[in-house]
């Protein structure tokens, strides 16, 4: 049921990595580093700046696919994957976007499972890809067979 | 600290275990991240979902897990980080985060990161590659 998004991907939206966010999320997981939110160990660093923490994307928005909806229950995070250029610098603009990479079932001893897997993208100004973040949700027979009816 | 270019394949970073989770610690983390899936804050709904009680959030779980890697950012970054949720993480779990040097190949390093519960068992497992400047 998902087979038919593969390939399709959200419109870019503008994103800029807001230094407030950046220091609650630090705070959320516990990463209190001073690289993160003090501007003397951002300027004093080899970036010149803060950084943001690795897992920070979580907070973009990627925009919507159009047509494609999840249910808001029941989804089970499996796997994810990120990959970086190089870090996120407080302060700066990324353009972000989804894509939905592929979908596939597997048996399993609770069912038929679907597995989708898509991945949001930041570029720079320029077009340059900073980082990808791929996820790979779970969706099981119930959740599926609720989304048809 | 001993600096990332010295560690040698199956040696690991300085464990750390986390407080036991906590309610708040989640309210945060849906705060700071946006994800406000109730399963993660609220008993009723965690219930209803045919869960024993709220979970953590996996990314709760990987963000933690990669602070292990913040005392080093002026050697080097995380380039892939990559991780399986294999089991949850309840109210109360005692979390401990783990890296081991699997594999040192020219300027990267590859770790085997883990978080482990009060039990020893793994409820995140996965590879860190980190890139020397």
């Amino acid at each position: 049921m998902f087979s038919e998004y593969i390939g399709r991907c959200s419109n870019k939206v503008k994103n800029v990595v807001e230094r407030g966010a950046v220091k609650k999320f630090a705070e959320a997981i516990g990463d209190s580093h001073p690289i993160y939110w003090d501007e003397e160990t951002g300027k004093k660093s080899r970036y010149q700046r803060n950084i943001a923490p690795p897992t920070f994307p979580r907070v973009f928005d990627y925009g919507a696919i159009e047509g494609l909806k999840l249910p808001s229950k029941g989804l089970i995070h499996g796997e994810q994957r990120f990959h970086y250029e190089r870090p996120l610098y407080v302060g700066e603009e990324l353009y972000c976007y989804s894509k939905v990479e592929d979908y596939y079932e597997k048996q399993s001893s609770m069912g038929k499972l679907g597995f989708l897997v898509i991945t949001n993208y930041g570029e720079d100004s320029s077009g340059n890809v900073i980082f990808t973040s791929t996820s790979t949700i779970i969706i099981t027979e119930t959740v599926r067979k609720a989304m048809v009816v | 600290m001993t600096k990332m270019v010295e560690l040698q394949v199956g040696d690991s970073l300085k464990e750390v275990q986390l407080s036991p989770v906590s309610r708040l610690d989640l309210i945060k983390y849906a705060g700071a991240s946006g994800d406000y899936n109730p399963i993660h804050t609220i008993d009723e709904e965690a219930k209803k979902a045919g869960l024993p009680g709220i979970i953590a959030h996996g990314m709760w779980t990987m963000g933690n897990l990669a602070k292990l890697f913040t005392p080093y950012y002026e050697e080097g970054f995380i380039q892939d980080y990559f991780v399986r949720f294999k089991s949850m993480v309840f109210l109360n779990d005692v979390i401990t985060l783990k890296a081991t040097v699997k594999e040192k190949k020219e300027k990267k390093l590859y770790f085997d990161v883990f978080a482990v519960n009060q039990n020893g068992k793994e409820v995140v497992k996965g590879e860190v590659v980190f890139s020397i400047y």
